[in-house]
Parts: C-alpha cells; sequence; structure tokens
C-alpha cells in the first residue's frame, strides 16, 4: 500500500515503475511468471496452465451475418502469474474473458477451440466450454472470479455489502452462518474497508470503495484466478495507484493468477508479468511485460506505447494511431491492422496472423503476428493520413 | 383502456433507425402486425361511411325488423328500433377513430411542449410544470371527465376532444422530460451550446429528432387511451347519443337490455372493434417499444441460435454442443455422467 | 423519511387541486347553473331547488372565498350535499352505503391479479423467448378490451347461456344485509364474476409490464455479476433479477390505479353491482351534480390514499428511495 499518494505522483510515473518492480521482483521470490507463489506446488504442478485457451473463436450472431469479435485465440495463464491483456475498445479482450467462462449472453455464441481449466482442486483438467450448468456454478467464483468494470452496476442495489458477500461465500463454502458473516468481516478488512461498512448499500460507498467491495467478494470463495475487468478506469489515479498495489499485494499473499483486462498498456507494463496485445479479435504480440517496454515487436504495440506521454524525458509530439478497427462482421484479409500500420507493404493481405517467435528478443515466449516487422525496424518517417475513410476499404 | 398502456421504462437509445432503409424488413412480426391491423381500421374509417348498406339513424318501424340477427338484409342484424348495427358500425368507427387520433396530436403536441420545456428550462419552471403534470396524473381520469363533461350544455365531440385532450397530456410529457432530461445532459448538447446555437436551434435540431421513437410511442399510447375514454364516457352516457360512435352503439345497447335479450350481435361488434383497435395500437407501441430499446429487440430475434431457443440468462451457447443436442433424454443421461466438474478433455491435449 | 414527507405534500396539493375544481366548474358553467338544471327537472319538488342551489353556493351571501372556505369545511366534515335524484337522501350517506362494495371487490381482485400477473411476468422474463412468449399477442389483446366488455362477453357466456353466475347485482333477491352467512355467501357468489373479469383483463397487463422489466433487468451488470458468482438460478431470478425489476413495476401500478378503478367502476354498471359505479351512473343520468361531484372526490380520495400506499411499500423495498430526494 502505497503510504503517501502525494509523494508518489510528484515522483514520477517511470520512477515508481521501477520502484514497484523492485519490490513486485524481491515478494515473488522464484524466477520467471511461470512460478507460483510460496503457496503454489501442492500437487503435481509442472509449468502446466491454470487456465488455457486454445484456438478460442467467438461470434455475434445477427440477422445481418456473423460479428467475428475473438478469432482463433491462444492464450495460456499460468499459476500466480498476471497476464495483462491489453487493446482499444472493440478488440474483443472482454468477449474473451466473458466467452471463456460462458457468461456473455446472446446473441454471442462460441464456434470454436476449448478453454482447459487444471487448478488445484480439480482432479482432471476441464473444458469449460463443455460443462454442464451444474459443473459451471461450481467452477464460478469458486475457481476463477471477475471483477468487473463499474461496481456501480455490478453491485445489487437492493442488497447490502453483508449480504452479497455472503451470497458469494454460501454459494460455494459450507460453514455455519457465523463463520460465514466472519469471513465477510475479514475480507473487508483485507482490502482496507472498516467493518461498519458491511451494513451499507452500493449507493452510500464511494467509487473507490464499490471497487474495493469487488475483490474482496472476488476473493471470497478463494479463487484460482481472477479476471479483472478495468477495474480501475472509472477512478482517478491516486485511488487507482491504492486499488492495484493492493491487488499486488493480495495477489502474492493467496497465490492466485490475474488476467488483467485493461485499454491502458502503461498500466500493465507495472502490473503484469506478461502482455498480450489484442487488435479485432486477435492476438498480434505476447510477451513479457519487460520486452513489451524494451522493445516490442509489433506495429500495433508500437503505436500504443507512444500513444502516451511519459513524465520525464524530453517533449516530443503525441502518436496516436489514426483511423478506426475494422468492421468485424465483413473482417479484411490479411492482418486488419493494414489500413492504420505504418509499416504496411504489399504482403500484409497474405499474412495469416499466426504469432511467430521473435529472435531477436529476450523473452524465449516472445511472440508476434507481423512476420514483417522486427523490434528494431526503424520506425516509418511518419504515420500515414489515411484520408479519413474508415478501416476494412483495403482490399474489399 | 383497462391498465395504464405498457411502455417500456427504460430510456430508449439514441437512434434514428426508422430512417436507414429495410426498416419494415426488419420491424418485429409483432409490429408488423400492428401496423397492418391499424392500417384496416383506418381504411374502414375512411371508406366505411360511404358503403353503408342503410342510414344508420334511419329507424324502421314494423315491429317485425326489431333485434334481428344478423341476415342476409342486415349482415350484423338490426337493433331495438330495427337500424342496421353494420352501418353503425362503419360510421362509429370512422368517429371515434377521428377522435382518438385527433386528441393523440393534440395531447401529444401538448405533451411535448411541456416535458421538453420543463427539462430544458430546470429549475422553478421544472418545479411546476412537473408538479402540475404529476397531479393530473394521479387524479384519477375518468371521474374527473365526467365531472368536466357533465356540466357542457352539449356533449358532442368538440367538448369531448378538448377535455379528453387537456388529461391525455400529463403521461407523455413525463416520460419526454425524463429523457429530454438525460439527453440534455449529453455531451453533444453542450457541444451545440458551445457553439452557439441558440436554445430553440438546440431543442428542434438535436433534442426532437432523438427521441422520435419516444414520441411515437407516447402518441400510440395517447390514442390508446383516448379511444377508451370516449367509449366508457358514452357507454355512461356522458356524450352525444345521437351521434354512432363505438361508446354510443354500446350505450344503447346495455340500455335496451340488448344482452338479457341476447341480441349478442347489437354489442358484440363494436366492443370486438375498439378491442382490435387497442391490439393493434398496442402491437404498435410494442415494435416501437423493441426499436428503441435493443436489449427487447436482439433478446427476441437472437434467442434462437441453430435451431434452439435459449433461455436470456443461460451460459452462453458453444456451437458444437448444441449440434451435439444434449436435450430430452439424452441431457437426462449426460447429466448423470460421471465427473464432477470435469469433463473428458480429448480436445485439449493433442492440438 | 424526507421522501415519504415529500409524497404526503404532493398528494395533499393534488388533493386540494381535485376539491377546487370541483369547487370551479359549476361556477364556470355560462349562464344560471341552477336554471339550466332546473329547466331540465321542471318537477323536482322545491326542495330538491333548494338543495342544487346550496350545493352551487347560489342564494349564498358572502364573496366567493367565504363560499370556498364554506365548502372546503363541509368536505373537511364529509358534508357532499344533498342528491336531487334520490332527495333528500344525503350523498355521503349514499356513498358511504356504495363504497364498501367496490373497495372489496375492486381492491381484492386487482390485487389478487397484480400479484398473479406479476410472479408470471418473472416467469415470462426470465424464460424469454420461450413458448410463453406464444401467449403474448393473445395478452396483447386481452388487455386492449375494455373492462366492461369483457364483463358483457362473460355475462353472456356464463349467466345467459350456462346460467353458472347470476345475472348482476349484489346479493340474491329478498335477501337482507347483515353479516350473516346467508348474506355473505351470496355477496360472495354475486361478485365471482366481476372479479373474474378485472382478474382477466388486468393481468395480461401486469404480466406485460413486468416481462418487459425483467428483460431489461437480466440484462443489467448485476444479474451477469450475480450469475459470475455461481449463485443458483432461483437467487439471481428473485433477489437480483426480480427485487429490481418489482420498483419499477410498483410504480407502473400506482400510475395505474387511476385507470383501474375507472375501468371497474363502468365494469359494475353492467353487472348491475351495487358499488360507487352504478350510483356514478345513475347520478349522470339524472344530472344529478352534487352525488357526482361526491363520487369525484371520493375516488380521487380513495386513489390518493392508494398511491400513498404504495409509495411506503417503494420505501419499503428499494433502499436508495429512502436516501434520495423524490424526483418523480
Amino acid at each position: 500500500m502505497s503510504a503517501d499518494p502525494a509523494a508518489d505522483s510528484a515522483v514520477g510515473r517511470a520512477d515508481s515503475r521501477a520502484l514497484d518492480r523492485a519490490t513486485h521482483r524481491a515478494a515473488s521470490a522464484a524466477a520467471g511468471p511461470a512460478a507460483g507463489s510460496s503457496l503454489a506446488d501442492a500437487g503435481a504442478q509442472s509449468s502446466s496452465p491454470v487456465l488455457d485457451i486454445r484456438d478460442l473463436s467467438i461470434v455475434y450472431r445477427t440477422p445481418a451475418g456473423d460479428v467475428r469479435a475473438v478469432d482463433h485465440v491462444n492464450l495460456a495463464l499460468g499459476a500466480g502469474e498476471v497476464v495483462g491483456l491489453a487493446g482499444e475498445s472493440g478488440s474483443g479482450k472482454s468477449t474473451l474473458a466473458y466467452g471463456a467462462t460462458r457468461l456473455l449472453r446472446a446473441p454471442a455464441l462460441v464456434t470454436n477451440g476449448s478453454v482447459i481449466y487444471r487448478g488445484r482442486r480439480v482432479s482432471r483438467p476441464a473444458d469449460v466450454l463443455k460443462m454442464r450448468p451444474d459443473e459451471l456454478r461450481r467452477l464460478r467464483w469458486r475457481e476463477i472470479a471477475i471483477v468487473f468494470q463499474s461496481a456501480m452496476n455490478a453491485l445489487n442495489p437492493v442488497l447490502n455489502v453483508r449480504n452479497q458477500l455472503l451470497d458469494a461465500i454460501h454459494a460455494h463454502l459450507k460453514m455455519p452462518r457465523d463463520e460465514a458473516r466472519e469471513r465477510a468481516a475479514s475480507l473487508l478488512d483485507l482490502v482496507g474497508i472498516p467493518r461498519s461498512r458491511l451494513r451499507s448499500y452500493p449507493h452510500e460507498l464511494s467509487g473507490g470503495m464499490r471497487q474495493r467491495v469487488m475483490i474482496a467478494m472476488a476473493l471470497s470463495a478463494d479463487p484460482e484466478i481472477i479476471i479483472m475487468d478495468e477495474p480501475t478506469t472509472a477512478l482517478d489515479v491516486v485511488v487507482q495507484r491504492d486499488i492495484l498495489a493492493q491487488i499486488v499485494e493480495l495477489k502474492d499473499q493467496l497465490g492466485f493468477s490475474i488476467l488483467f483486462i485493461t485499454h491502458d498498456l502503461s498500466l500493465l507494463l507495472e502490473l503484469a508479468d506478461r502482455i498480450a496485445v489484442m487488435y479485432a479479435g486477435q492476438f498480434v504480440e505476447i510477451a513479457t511485460s519487460d520486452e513489451v517496454h524494451r522493445e516490442s515487436a509489433h506495429p500495433y504495440t508500437k503505436g500504443l506505447l507512444n500513444s502516451f506521454p511519459s513524465l520525464r524525458g524530453p517533449r516530443r509530439e503525441l502518436v496516436g494511431i489514426p483511423g478506426s478497427p475494422p468492421d468485424l462482421g465483413h473482417p479484411p484479409p490479411g492482418c486488419p491492422f493494414v489500413p492504420r500500420c505504418g509499416y504496411a507493404r504489399p504482403g500484409c493481405e497474405d499474412v495469416d496472423m499466426r504469432l511467430l517467435p521473435v529472435a531477436t528478443s529476450r523473452d524465449p515466449d516472445h511472440v508476434t503476428a507481423c512476420p514483417f516487422v522486427l523490434p528494431d525496424t526503424p520506425a516509418p518517417p511518419a504515420p500515414p493520413v489515411t484520408s479519413g475513410s474508415p478501416a476494412g476499404e483495403l482490399g474489399t | 383502456m383497462t391498465v395504464a398502456p405498457v411502455i417500456s421504462t427504460e430510456l430508449s437509445a439514441v437512434n434514428t433507425e426508422a430512417a436507414r432503409p429495410g426498416w419494415w424488413r426488419r420491424m418485429p412480426t409483432k409490429a408488423k402486425a400492428g401496423v397492418v391491423l391499424f392500417g384496416v381500421f383506418v381504411l374502414t374509417a375512411i371508406i366505411g361511411p360511404l358503403v353503408t348498406p342503410y342510414d344508420p339513424s334511419y329507424e324502421n318501424p314494423s315491429p317485425g325488423a326489431s333485434m334481428n340477427a344478423p341476415s342476409g338484409a342486415h349482415l350484423l342484424g338490426t337493433t331495438q328500433s330495427g337500424q342496421d348495427v353494420l352501418s353503425q358500425l362503419l360510421v362509429g368507427i370512422r368517429l371515434t377513430l377521428e377522435l382518438g387520433i385527433i386528441v393523440g396530436l393534440v395531447a401529444t403536441a401538448l405533451a411535448v411542449i411541456v416535458g421538453v420545456t420543463a427539462a430544458f428550462l430546470g429549475g422553478f419552471w421544472d418545479e411546476l410544470l412537473s408538479l402540475v403534470t404529476n397531479v393530473f396524473l394521479v387524479i384519477p381520469a375518468l371521474p374527473l371527465l365526467i365531472v368536466l363533461l357533465g356540466y357542457f350544455p352539449n356533449r358532442g365531440e368538440a367538448p369531448t376532444i378538448v377535455v379528453l385532450a387537456l388529461l391525455g397530456w400529463p403521461w407523455g410529457a413525463r416520460v419526454i422530460r425524463a429523457q429530454t432530461l438525460a439527453i440534455r445532459n449529453r455531451d453533444f448538447v453542450a457541444a451545440s451550446r458551445e457553439t452557439g446555437e441558440t436554445n430553440v436551434r438546440i431543442i428542434a435540431f438535436e433534442i426532437v429528432p432523438n427521441e422520435v421513437s419516444l414520441i411515437a410511442a407516447s402518441f400510440v399510447n395517447t390514442v390508446l387511451y383516448a379511444i377508451g375514454a370516449s367509449v366508457a364516457l358514452a357507454f355512461i352516457g356522458v356524450a352525444d347519443l345521437n351521434s354512432w360512435s363505438l361508446g354510443t352503439m354500446l350505450y344503447w345497447a346495455q340500455s335496451q337490455q340488448a344482452l338479457q335479450l341476447g341480441a349478442w350481435w347489437w354489442f358484440v361488434p363494436p366492443g370486438l372493434a375498439v378491442a382490435l383497435m387497442g391490439t393493434a395500437l398496442v402491437l404498435l407501441n410494442t415494435g416501437i417499444d423493441e426499436l428503441g430499446n435493443p436489449r427487447l429487440r436482439d433478446a427476441s430475434s437472437a434467442s434462437r441460435i441453430a435451431g434452439r431457443w435459449l433461455k436470456p440468462a443461460d451460459p452462453t451457447p458453444v456451437l458444437s454442443e448444441i449440434s451435439l443436442r444434449r436435450t430430452g433424454f439424452a441431457g437426462f443421461l449426460h447429466s448423470f455422467s460421471r465427473s464432477s466438474l470435469l469433463d473428458n478433455a480429448e480436445a485439449g491435449e493433442g492440438r | 423519511m424526507s421522501f415519504i414527507i415529500r409524497r404526503l405534500v404532493f398528494y395533499v396539493v393534488a388533493a386540494w387541486v381535485a376539491l377546487t375544481i370541483n369547487f370551479i366548474i359549476p361556477r364556470l358553467v355560462p349562464g344560471n347553473a341552477v336554471e339550466s338544471i332546473m329547466s331540465k327537472f321542471p318537477n323536482l319538488q322545491p326542495a330538491a331547488y333548494r338543495a342544487i342551489e346550496a350545493m352551487l353556493g347560489v342564494g349564498h351571501p358572502g364573496s366567493i372565498w367565504h363560499q370556498y372556505w364554506a365548502y372546503l369545511v363541509d368536505v373537511a366534515h364529509l358534508n357532499f350535499g344533498t342528491s336531487s335524484s334520490e332527495y333528500p337522501a344525503q350523498v355521503s350517506t349514499l356513498l358511504a352505503e356504495a363504497l364498501p362494495w367496490t373497495i372489496v371487490l375492486v381492491g381484492t381482485a386487482t390485487v389478487i391479479a397484480f400479484l398473479v400477473g406479476t410472479a408470471l411476468g418473472i416467469v415470462a422474463g426470465w424464460r424469454h423467448g420461450g413458448g410463453l412468449d406464444r401467449v403474448l399477442p393473445g395478452l396483447m389483446f386481452l388487455q386492449a378490451i375494455p373492462y366492461f366488455f369483457f364483463a358483457l362477453i362473460l355475462l353472456e357466456l356464463f349467466a345467459v347461456k350456462l346460467h353458472v353466475f347470476p345475472l348482476g347485482q349484489g346479493y340474491g333477491e329478498g335477501l337482507i344485509p347483515g353479516w350473516h352467512w346467508d348474506f355473505i355467501s351470496s355477496a360472495v357468489y354475486h361478485s365471482l364474476l366481476p372479479a373474474l373479469t378485472i382478474v382477466l383483463t388486468s393481468i395480461a397487463g401486469w404480466m406485460l409490464q413486468m416481462r418487459n422489466v425483467m428483460i431489461t433487468t437480466i440484462g443489467e451488470d448485476y444479474v451477469v455479476a450475480a450469475q459470475a458468482k455461481g449463485l443458483a438460478n432461483r437467487r439471481v431470478v428473485f433477489t437480483y433479477a426480480a427485487r429490481n425489476a418489482i420498483l419499477p413495476q410498483l410504480q407502473g401500478f400506482g400510475l395505474a390505479i387511476g385507470f383501474v378503478v375507472s375501468g371497474a367502476l363502468v365494469m359494475e354498471i353492467v353487472f348491475s353491482y351495487p358499488g360507487i359505479g352504478l350510483l356514478l351512473v345513475n347520478a349522470v343520468t339524472s344530472n344529478d351534480y352534487a352525488l357526482t361531484q361526491g363520487i369525484f372526490l371520493v375516488i380521487t380520495f380513495t386513489v390518493l390514499l392508494a398511491n400513498l400506499i404504495v409509495d411506503f411499500i417503494i420505501v419499503f423495498v428499494d433502499p436508495r428511495a429512502r436516501a434520495r430526494e423524490a424526483t418523480r
């Protein structure tokens, strides 16, 4: 927990990032992202991922046709690991996360793939997509919990905090009432909320407090994985820092994995062990956060990194990524990023978006979808002005 | 009518759906049925009075012509005084529909003016207008209508229209005010204000166009209310009993003991006409509702995937599972398959 | 608490508006109101004329404010004047006789219809897209039927053709009202068909409305979150979805009370049921202004009271209402 928010912001983002990383590394001791914290390795837990998403495709079936929100993606989440899922709005990151837990509503439809779960409590790996409703109910929250984006909307307006916590507890853990109540209270302690708030209703809490309640609720059944969907987007920077620090601390303490979804890549550079960058329903780059920060490979990632200013260093012109994402109902052939890519060239429409290893990277698992651009490829002179025409026009 | 008209309480999304081409095709079946049904009545209203087989007021004095069941000469039978029911019905449909639509137009116009003004001006004026709106909403309409109309020397069409319109605007005003408040705080309105557009222009070009579906729904509801109220008033006897509206037909049928004498052909047709007109309007409203509230629409059109009905809160469907058709007996058996959480991950390993 | 107080003030204002309208309207009629009435009824006794004059405030000394004040005092004492059609009966007496019939019939039937309709609506909303949806167009038709017309149909079917139910009236011929079994059973028997009418027509409306609200509510984030928490379906449906959806439904009920009461009144005419409705139509046909106005006031006050009760229930169910300023 940061003791002095004011001091932190004065120091500046770059410095505090280094600070955090040092403490982070020190706390998690062992090497690499795949090893859990000290609580892991109860069973024969090698480096098999806790959540293994293979070749997953999700569409929205509309009368006008299928919209391909997620297109044959692969992602593995290790025990105790923090994987960041980055991308702009509409990239499919939320669809991926909610679809993998089967929380999407019609007209969403999973058309392909598997989502294998290998938690410590289950005897055999299980495919979430094949589960019966009662199995799903046991999977949810106890194994995979979710912290939603807008706590105000995700909390039941007519129930008080204690009842909502108890709901989650009673649904998954068998314990007598008073024990459950004590657990609910201690969960609030864990996130730093006074116990008196147990009787409060959601509308009586501040934004930061509500988000902490969401986190407490996510922890209530002691899950293996927590999916966090832009948990701090709606909060101001100071509260954001507090909550993120708290999340890291809890993760180190309790040993769960985190799938952190956000559009804010800078956040992930601090927080995540690995980062998966998503565009138009597909992954374009996956690497450790160190590597992404040092030498990203995909043009889109480079563009994202250039889009936010740093507090230190020379002033430079803000470079965004002109244009807009393609129409997922009629995806263009090849790489979907072409219309907005400064490195675009004739071969791009034939790219099959397979993720290829980056040879020059320090991360052995660093992959990218762009076969032409390497981390050290020089930047193009200026971003292309795509004459205001929306993407999806090229080649179609 | 019977219950306060059904309308979704969800503020409609900003949309100009109806302007896009293909809106007829994309309209849900219910709404199409409503449009067609309503169209039938409008058509009847227009040409009906011109094709009546008899003069509706013509009383046939001969005793044998009274209270006849439907026959070749009188397709819907005759009344107590030998009048032709069909002719009365045709004229009645026009009168009732005419009255309903006029009241609908006037009351909706009032509702828009009051609602938008209240939301836009805010502060004291908003409080005042809201108070007036709510007071007239909560005071029961029919008794008040009776009191108001009761003192008019003649209870003909004009006073009825005036009085119905006077009591018909509050409902729409309330809904429109709520929507305008929501829109007013949106960024694009603030942007217009920044660029210096006058309030009137903002209202006319930014706000109202975004409320079209809401105003249309309000209009339909008001017509519904007007028809129901006018029929009820006439049935009680608070109307010009010499004109032939559907309500007065019912009044005469009731007062001449049509029920006890078994003359169903006298009161069933006008009542049925009222009910069908009402149904058409409610269907229309559902269509407008679904147009403006995507959730209602998406849910209805998309809850069928790969041939299976899915409840909205079901887990995300998986294509391969659906085609496996784990329903019925197969599903029952499947529920016993040996696993606590688990199904064989055959697909998982070898990829 | 402040919510209830604000609502109370509002209802008092509404009642006052109703009273004032009642007071002003007869005095706005062009020409001498008394004379116009007398011309319609040349055969009334002189005492009746005096009653009408008293009601209309003709011949009273004092300014209009005096009359207004006297009028308000009268109403406070439940003195609504003398009926001209049932002279010399007092309006308040006639009201007191008719009101219980209406309240018991309409009140019970409406509450039953609301509860059953809402329950069906919860199911229909939760199972949206399934079998229950096929009934929808039929329900819409049912909802659009005027109460009194449906009453006519039911009467024709069950009373005239099938002789299952009585043809009307509140109780059997020759029975004397009182708290004994004969009378009560007869009264209940006679109220079945009217109650059935109300329940059948209005249930559709409540069901449709609740269904729509449920569908919208199910799309809310907290319902998705509840499912993500792995809660049992029953809990999600009732404690998360329905408990929130019931709030706009209750508000709709409050708004609809006026409509329901109006519709039921007209329906009473068909059954010759000895309630306020029948009293009203008699008053209207005989131009008994005192009675008409008295009925209007009583109906209005009843509806306002019912609205207040609904507001109480809403405050009880919704924690936010207790906190926020009611900006209805």
